[in-house]
C-alpha cells in the first residue's frame, strides 16, 4: 500500500517539476522527486543507492542549477502571469498524455517474460563495487576529471586570456 | 510469485509515466535550463528501472553499484551541461532556447 | 599490458596536471603525441596473443580487458586519428594553457576510447561511451564561441536521451541475465529467442548507439557539432569519436552479444545504413559550408559502415571494420585539410574560396587523394572497404542495399568533387591572394594520412591477410 502512494508521489512530482512555471521552483520540485525516488530505493532494498540519490540528487545537483538560475534575469509579477498562460497552453498535453498512458498500460499488464532465477540477496554493494567493478570505479574517477576540466576550461578567466 | 507480477507492472508503468514527464520537458522547454532538468527526470526513471530489476531478481547488490555509478556520471554531465549554460549566459542575458536558431539540420 | 592502454593516458594526464609549476603543463602536448605515437606503434607490431598475457599490474585491480583483431583495428585508427588532431591542435591552439589544457582533456578522451574498445562488459560499455562524450562536450565547446556552446549543449541533450536507452536497456539485460558481462548476456540471450523483454532491451540499447553513432534518423545533433568544433576537435570527432561509440559499440554488440544471426536487428540496420546513406549524401550535396558538407558526407559513410554489419555475415563485418579505419583516415585527412584552408583563408564558406590549388599544393593534393579514396576509386583503400561491403550485400541476397550503395557512390563522388572544385580549382578572387600552404603542423599529418590511404589502397592484399581475415576467423 506504502508502495503505491510512494509511485503515485513519484509521478505527481515529477509532473510538478515539469509544469511549474518558475525554474527556481522546478530544481527544487526535481529535489522532491529525487527524495522520493530516494525512499522507493529504500523500500526496494536498496538503501545505499538510496542514501546516494538523497545526497547527489536531491542535494548538489538541484544546488548546482539553483546557483545557474540565480543568474538568470527574474521575471517581474506581469511577467509572470503571461508566462503562466502561455506555459499553460504548451504544457496542458502533459497531464492528458500521462492519464492515457497510465489507462493503457494497467490494461496491458507489463511483465517480465523470460527471467533469471532470483537469488538471496547476499552480498554488500560495498564489496561489489570494490572488487568486482574496478572499471566501474576508474571510469567514476576519470569522468570526474573530465567534468572537473569542463569547469577549467569553460568557466575559468585567466589572467595570460585576456 | 503473484507480489513480484504486481511489483513489477505497477513500477514499471511508474518508470514509464516519469519517462515520458522527462521526455515532454526536454521536447517541449525553451529554457536551456528546463531540459537540462528534464535530463535529470528521465536519468531518475531508468535509475528506477535499475532498481527495480534488482530487486526483482535479488541482485541488489549489483543494481547499487550500477545506480551509483550512473548518479556519478550524472552529475559530471550536469556540471558540463551548466558550465555550457553560463558560457552562453555570458553572452547574452538570456537562456532561453527560442533564440539558439543556427542549429537547423 | 592491456591496462596500461587505459592507463598511460590516465597517468599522463595526471602527471602533466601536477601542481608543481607551469613548466610541468606544457608537456601535455608532446606527451599525448607520444603516447598515439606509441600506441599506433604498439598496435601494429606487438601480436594479439601478447596483448592478451597476464601483467603484473593485474595484481591490483582486474578490468576484465580483452583485446582481438577488431579490437587492434580500433586502437590504431585511435592512435592515428589522435595525432593528427593533436598536430593540427598544435598549430591552431595559443601555446600555454589552452594547448596543455587540450591535450588534457583529450587524454582524457583517450582513456575512455582505448577503454571502450577492450572492455567486455554491457554497462562498463556505457560508463566509458559517457567518458568519451562528456570529453567531447568539451573539446566542442572549448574556444567558447556562441555556434560551438550551441553544438556541444544539443549534442549533451542528445546524448543524454541515448544515455537514457543505455542505461534502461542494461537494466532489462539485468532483468533477463542478471549479470551486465558480454558473455553472460549472450549466453541469456540464447534462451530467450522469443522474449519481448529481450527484444525491447536490444533495441533500446541499439537506438542508444546510433544517437551516438549520429545515425539517421537521430543525427540531428551532428552537423552543428562538427563544424562548430575548433578545428582538431572536428578532426578528433569525425576521425574517431563518433566510430569508437556508436559504431564500434553496434559492430562489438552484433558479433559478440546479441548474435549475428539476430534477423530483425539485422533488418534494422541495413534500413538505418541505407537511410543513412542516402539522407547524408543528398544533404552534402546543398551545402556551402566546407565543414557541414563534411559532416553530412561522415553520416553518409558511417552508413556503409552500418550497411556492412547488417548483412550478417563475417565478410560484411569484416567489410564495415574495413570501412571504419577507412573512413577514419579519409574523413581525417579532409578535416585536417579544412584545417589548413581555415587557417589560412579564415573562412569554411567554400562560396569565399578558388583557386586555391595552385597557393596550397599540398593541401589540395591531399584532399584530392581524400576524396578519391572517399568516393571509392581504386586503387586508394575506401576502393576496397567499400567493394567488400557491396559484395557482402550481393552475398546476402540484399541486392536493392547493394544498389543503392553503388548509386550513392556515384553520388558522393559528384559533391566531393563539388567541394574540390570550389576551393581548390575555380577562379581566383581578390581575398585569396595572400594565402599560401598551411603550417607545418597542419600538413605533416595530412602527408601521413594521405600515405595510409594510398598505401593501405595499394597492399590491399597483404593487409587483407594479415589484419582482416583473423577479424571474425574466416582465416
Amino acid at each position: 500500500m506504502l508502495d503505491a502512494i510512494l509511485l503515485v508521489a513519484l509521478v505527481l512530482a515529477s509532473v510538478l517539476t515539469v509544469m511549474t512555471a518558475r525554474v527556481l521552483r522546478a530544481a527544487i520540485a526535481l529535489a522532491v522527486t529525487s527524495a522520493v525516488l530516494a525512499v522507493v530505493m529504500f523500500r526496494l532494498g536498496s538503501p545505499f543507492a538510496g542514501v546516494f540519490e538523497l545526497s547527489v540528487c536531491a542535494g548538489l545537483i538541484p544546488a548546482i542549477l539553483i546557483s545557474v538560475i540565480g543568474l538568470t534575469r527574474r521575471l517581474g509579477p506581469e511577467g509572470l502571469a503571461a508566462r503562466r498562460i502561455e506555459r499553460l497552453k504548451r504544457y496542458w498535453y502533459l497531464p492528458v498524455l500521462l492519464i492515457i498512458a497510465a489507462v493503457i498500460l494497467s490494461q496491458v499488464n507489463l511483465r517480465v517474460d523470460h527471467m533469471v532465477q532470483p537469488i538471496t540477496p547476499e552480498a554488500d554493494p560495498r564489496t561489489v563495487l570494490w572488487n568486482l567493478r574496478h572499471l566501474d570505479l576508474l571510469g567514476q574517477i576519470v569522468v570526474l576529471l573530465g567534468g572537473a576540466f569542463a569547469v577549467v576550461v569553460l568557466l575559468k578567466e585567466l589572467r595570460n586570456e585576456r | 510469485m503473484n507480489d513480484e507480477a504486481w511489483l513489477f507492472s505497477a513500477f514499471g508503468t511508474g518508470t514509464l509515466l516519469v519517462l515520458i514527464a522527462g521526455v515532454y520537458c526536454v521536447l517541449v522547454s525553451r529554457n536551456l535550463i528546463r531540459t537540462i532538468i528534464g535530463v535529470e527526470i528521465l536519468t531518475k526513471a531508468v535509475t528506477l528501472l535499475l532498481i527495480l530489476a534488482g530487486y526483482i531478481t535479488g541482485r541488489t547488490a549489483l543494481a547499487q553499484s550500477l545506480a551509483i555509478t550512473l548518479i556519478v556520471i550524472e552529475v559530471a554531465v550536469v556540471v558540463v551541461a551548466v558550465s555550457i549554460v553560463v558560457g552562453l549566459y555570458k553572452d547574452d542575458d538570456d537562456v532561453n532556447a527560442g533564440t539558439l536558431t543556427k542549429l537547423k539540420g | 599490458m592491456l591496462t596500461l592502454l587505459i592507463l598511460a593516458p590516465l597517468a599522463a594526464l595526471v602527471l602533466a596536471n601536477l601542481p608543481f609549476g607551469r613548466a610541468l603543463r606544457t608537456w601535455a602536448h608532446p606527451l599525448t603525441l607520444v603516447l598515439a605515437i606509441a600506441q599506433v606503434g604498439l598496435v601494429v607490431f606487438v601480436p594479439t596473443d601478447s596483448w592478451n598475457g597476464p601483467c603484473p599490474l593485474e595484481k591490483f585491480f582486474t578490468f576484465g580487458l580483452a583485446m582481438d583483431q577488431i579490437g587492434r583495428v580500433m586502437l590504431l585508427s585511435i592512435g592515428i586519428v589522435v595525432f593528427s588532431a593533436m598536430m593540427v591542435a598544435g598549430s591552431t591552439m595559443a601555446p600555454g594553457g589552452p594547448r596543455s589544457r587540450f591535450a588534457s582533456v583529450m587524454l582524457i578522451a583517450m582513456v575512455g576510447m582505448n577503454g571502450t574498445v577492450l572492455l567486455r562488459d554491457l554497462f562498463s560499455l556505457y560508463v566509458f561511451l559517457e567518458i568519451t562524450a562528456v570529453s567531447s562536450f568539451v573539446l566542442i565547446a572549448f574556444n567558447k564561441d556562441r555556434d560551438a556552446l550551441e553544438g556541444a549543449f544539443k549534442y549533451i541533450i542528445l546524448s543524454a536521451v541515448a544515455t537514457t536507452l543505455m542505461v534502461g536497456s542494461v537494466a532489462l539485460f539485468l532483468l533477463v541475465a542478471g549479470e551486465t558481462s558480454f558473455d553472460a548476456v549472450s549466453r541469456a540471450l540464447l534462451n530467450a529467442n522469443t522474449s519481448v523483454v529481450a527484444k525491447v532491451a536490444m533495441g533500446a540499447f541499439v537506438c542508444g548507439l546510433f544517437i551516438k553513432g549520429g545515425l539517421v534518423p537521430f543525427h540531428g545533433w551532428l552537423p552543428g557539432a562538427y563544424s562548430s568544433a575548433p578545428a582538431p576537435v572536428s578532426v578528433f570527432l569525425a576521425g574517431i569519436a563518433t566510430k569508437v561509440s556508436g559504431v564500434y559499440a553496434l559492430v562489438r554488440l552484433m558479433t559478440s552479444v546479441f548474435g549475428p544471426g539476430s534477423v530483425s536487428l539485422n533488418h534494422v540496420l541495413l534500413l538505418v545504413g541505407a537511410a543513412s546513406i542516402v539522407v547524408g549524401a543528398l544533404a552534402a550535396l546543398w551545402q556551402d559550408n566546407l565543414k557541414r558538407l563534411l559532416a553530412y558526407s561522415s553520416i553518409s559513410q558511417v552508413g556503409y559502415i552500418i550497411l556492412g554489419l547488417g548483412c550478417g555475415s563475417p565478410l560484411g563485418v569484416l567489410g564495415a571494420v574495413f570501412h571504419l579505419f577507412n573512413h577514419s583516415v579519409f574523413k581525417s585527412l579532409l578535416f585536417v585539410n579544412s584545417a589548413a584552408v581555415e587557417q589560412r583563408v579564415g573562412t569554411t564558406d567554400m562560396n569565399r574560396m578558388g583557386a586555391l590549388g595552385g597557393r596550397m599544393p599540398i593541401t589540395s593534393v591531399t584532399s584530392l587523394i581524400a576524396v578519391l579514396s572517399t568516393a571509392g576509386i581504386p586503387p586508394l583503400a575506401g576502393f576496397w572497404s567499400k567493394l567488400v561491403i557491396i559484395v557482402a550485400l550481393w552475398q546476402s541476397h540484399d541486392y536493392a542495399y547493394a544498389f543503392i550503395a553503388v548509386l550513392m557512390s556515384v553520388v558522393t563522388l559528384g559533391y566531393l568533387l563539388l567541394m574540390q572544385r570550389k576551393i581548390f580549382f575555380n577562379e581566383t578572387s581578390e581575398d585569396m591572394m595572400g594565402v599560401r600552404e598551411a603550417s607545418f603542423g597542419i600538413v605533416v599529418p595530412a602527408l601521413v594520412l594521405a600515405a595510409i590511404t594510398i598505401g593501405v589502397g595499394v597492399l590491399f592484399p597483404w593487409i587483407l591477410n594479415t589484419f582482416l581475415l583473423p577479424i571474425g576467423g574466416i582465416l
